[in-house]
């Protein structure tokens, strides 16, 4: 039937390089959600601002972040920075595109979160003489970030799977840049791009079960 | 092209813009597809998953595989499987059923919850009624679902949209690559990737808009 | 007629129903009254087969309700229920939503659906909200177009699941006439009801339920106004 024959040998010999690239994949989104969430949540304060520049600002970034690709955001950064002279590396441009975009996705989650949030919790806490700050931190941040909790977790995953879009600005250290990389040295596509499917599969569901871990020991008021 | 005054020129030419154009039609044209055959298929594990949950949970793993891998792995490898079984499939096709598979993955969600929603007393008062299963169904479950569902289904055909940049890994040019092509020839990234991005705003306002006046009917009657 | 006879019912392991007989003849309006929880609702919905039971039987014009071979949609559409939450389908206009069953369950063309919805609509008071939506009517006037709804199948019996205790005060009596007004037309009702005044207007027989059983049934004079029982004398103290 096949005129091919499956070589899996090839593939587990990248096996190793590919769960080096599977580390790098992982702390990539890792470190895009970090700064994904403080941006997110500093674009949620904005939008709350008395400055219309500053409500502007952040509204178009939101925007732009759900309305366009994210290799379209990873592109902006790769080539258009280039143009104007900042030579950034593969990795940068990945990061920051995927920052951009999981920082305007969050901002909207957070949005829709604080709605669900009655302002009189915030009423309550400036009756007990918090100041705006400390009744933000102290009552709604806890509050919200239970709410929140899901679709963090499911941008998180979505960080990992968008990480893949670096091979097509060059990277060649996380997950599908290695299996890319063995791929043109071996031509075995399939075998190749099964155990990085695979892989990920692993990497995606190993978030969720640490997500529902930690929400279990966190939220168990 | 713009000229008195402006410290702007430019070799972006009406050609150019052309082909960004017809690129974006490419664009459209997968998204229609794939969300065609998703939603085809979507509705049909939605519901199988919301009528039978515990005997359709091995459908729910399977469709949570196409959650849990990139969608340009999806892509290179049902192209590479395509070469492997000797299937004569254009890119074009291979783009719009991977695209396929991938929305109604999501869409069996949206569509799940959709018809869990509806409340268990309004399915009581139409079988009181006489209805039969498939009748209590048809017009009591399915016109309720498809309101809550709406706003996740929109959602999910603006998400297809920008994932169709992706195909440009299997060879497809569409909006995207295009832009790219263009750069390759006139070096001027940032004006070209805006008019692309652009044209990406204006297709998902345009779409976003429709579904607000569709949603807006909706809620006018209840 | 309606036969129950010696009816169970339990969920999980908690028996509401420890063996109910009760016969209601053609024409007959009978009223069950009874504290929250005495398992009086969960009865209604075993008569149209909304709820099985474990034991007994229950018998509608002869057909066994829980038989396996039993036409369970056939035989709803001869019984008629109005809910405490009207269930109104929020996606339907009042007149579409009278209209839907007829259409679709007895096959009837669309303007002699029309026709019988407007009819019933008319008779309950909605003449002028044909086009409206549920959503932007009253709790009461939703409650008489579920009525309509139901009565639009041309039912033998109607049962009443406290159609009015989820009405802002002012808007059950409305209500209340529409069921008289059927009433006094003849249909065969089961109600069940907190309201005492009014179900000792219509009804040809009240029963008093009690932890899962009719503790005493008999005329309205007798039973509200004569009660035999201490249990039922207490109950109708505590609801006055």
């Amino acid at each position: 039937m096949f005129d091919y024959t499956f070589q899996w040998r090839t593939a587990f010999r990248a096996l190793p390089d590919m769960l080096e690239g599977a580390v790098v994949t992982f702390e990539t989104a890792a470190l895009s959600m970090i700064f994904g969430i403080l941006i997110a949540l500093a674009l949620l304060a904005m939008r709350e601002a008395p400055n219309p520049a500053t409500r502007a600002v952040a509204g178009t970034w939101v925007s732009i972040a759900r309305n366009t690709p994210a290799l379209f955001q990873i592109y902006i950064v790769y080539f258009g920075l280039g143009a104007i002279g900042m030579h950034v590396s593969s990795w940068a441009a990945l990061l920051a595109g995927i920052t951009f975009n999981n920082a305007g996705y969050l901002a909207e989650n957070f949005r829709g979160g604080l709605k669900a949030i009655p302002d009189t919790q915030v009423r309550a806490a400036r009756s007990l003489g918090m100041s705006s700050f400390q009744a933000y931190r102290l009552v709604v941040v806890p509050q919200l970030l239970r709410i929140v909790f899901y679709p963090i977790t499911n941008q998180m995953v979505w960080a990992v799977l968008m990480t893949s879009l670096g091979v097509i600005v060059g990277l060649n250290n996380d997950l599908t840049g290695v299996t890319q990389d063995y791929n043109v040295r071996t031509f075995r596509t399939f075998e190749l791009f099964a155990l990085a499917a695979v892989l990920y599969y692993l990497i995606a569901k190993l978030i969720v079960v640490i997500a529902r871990l930690l929400a279990w020991r966190l939220f168990r008021y | 092209m713009f000229s008195n005054g402006f410290m702007f020129s430019t070799s972006f030419t009406w050609n150019d813009l052309l082909f960004l154009l017809q690129g974006a039609w490419v664009t459209l044209l997968l998204t229609f597809w794939s969300m065609l055959l998703g939603t085809v298929m979507g509705v049909s594990c939605g519901l199988l998953r919301a009528l039978l949950p515990r005997a359709t949970i091995p459908l729910g793993w399977f469709l949570d595989i196409f959650r849990s891998v990139p969608l340009l792995i999806q892509f290179v490898l049902f192209n590479s499987l395509k070469s492997i079984v000797g299937l004569d499939w254009s890119a074009f096709t291979v783009g719009c059923v991977v695209l396929g598979v991938y929305v109604a993955a999501f869409c069996t969600e949206i569509v799940r919850s959709g018809v869990l929603s509806v409340p268990q007393n309004l399915r009581l008062a139409s079988r009181s009624l006489g209805m039969t299963y498939w009748q209590d169904l048809r017009y009591v479950v399915m016109p309720l679902a498809t309101r809550v569902a709406f706003p996740g289904w929109l959602n999910l055909s603006l998400s297809a949209m920008k994932d169709t940049a992706l195909v440009m890994w299997i060879g497809i040019i569409e909006l995207l690559r295009a832009s790219q092509a263009i750069v390759t020839r006139i070096q001027e990234p940032l004006l070209v990737l805006c008019i692309a991005g652009l044209i990406y705003y204006l297709i998902s306002l345009v779409v976003s808009r429709l579904g607000a006046q569709v949603e807006k009917r909706w809620q006018q009657n209840d | 007629m309606i036969e129950i006879e010696k009816v169970h019912k339990s969920f999980k392991d908690l028996e509401v129903i420890k063996g109910v007989d009760l016969t209601v003849q053609k024409g007959e309006v009978v009223s069950i009254v009874g504290g929250s929880g005495s398992g009086k609702s969960t009865l209604l919905m075993c008569i149209n087969g909304l709820e099985n039971i474990q034991g007994g039987s229950i018998r509608v014009d002869g057909t066994e309700v829980h038989a396996k071979g039993t036409d369970i949609n056939k035989l709803r559409q001869k019984i008629g229920i109005v809910f405490q939450q009207w269930n109104a389908f929020p996606h339907l206009n009042v007149l579409e939503n009278t209209m839907l069953a007829p259409r679709k369950v007895l096959g009837k063309s669309r303007a002699e659906a029309e026709e019988l919805a407007v009819k019933q609509l008319t008779h309950v008071g909605l003449a002028d909200k044909l086009k409206v939506f549920p959503g932007k009517l009253s709790g009461g006037q939703q409650q008489r177009m579920a009525i309509a709804r139901a009565l639009a199948m041309s039912p033998d019996y109607m049962l009443f699941d406290e159609a009015t205790s989820a009405l802002d005060p002012q808007l059950v009596g409305e209500v209340l006439d529409t069921m008289r007004l059927l009433a006094e037309d003849g249909m065969t009702m089961i109600l069940v009801t907190h309201e005492i005044p009014f179900a000792r207007d219509v009804s040809d027989r009240v029963a008093f339920f009690r932890e899962g059983l009719i503790h005493e049934i008999g005329p309205p004079d007798q039973v509200i106004d004569n009660p035999q029982k201490p249990e039922t004398a207490a109950f109708l103290k505590s609801v006055v």
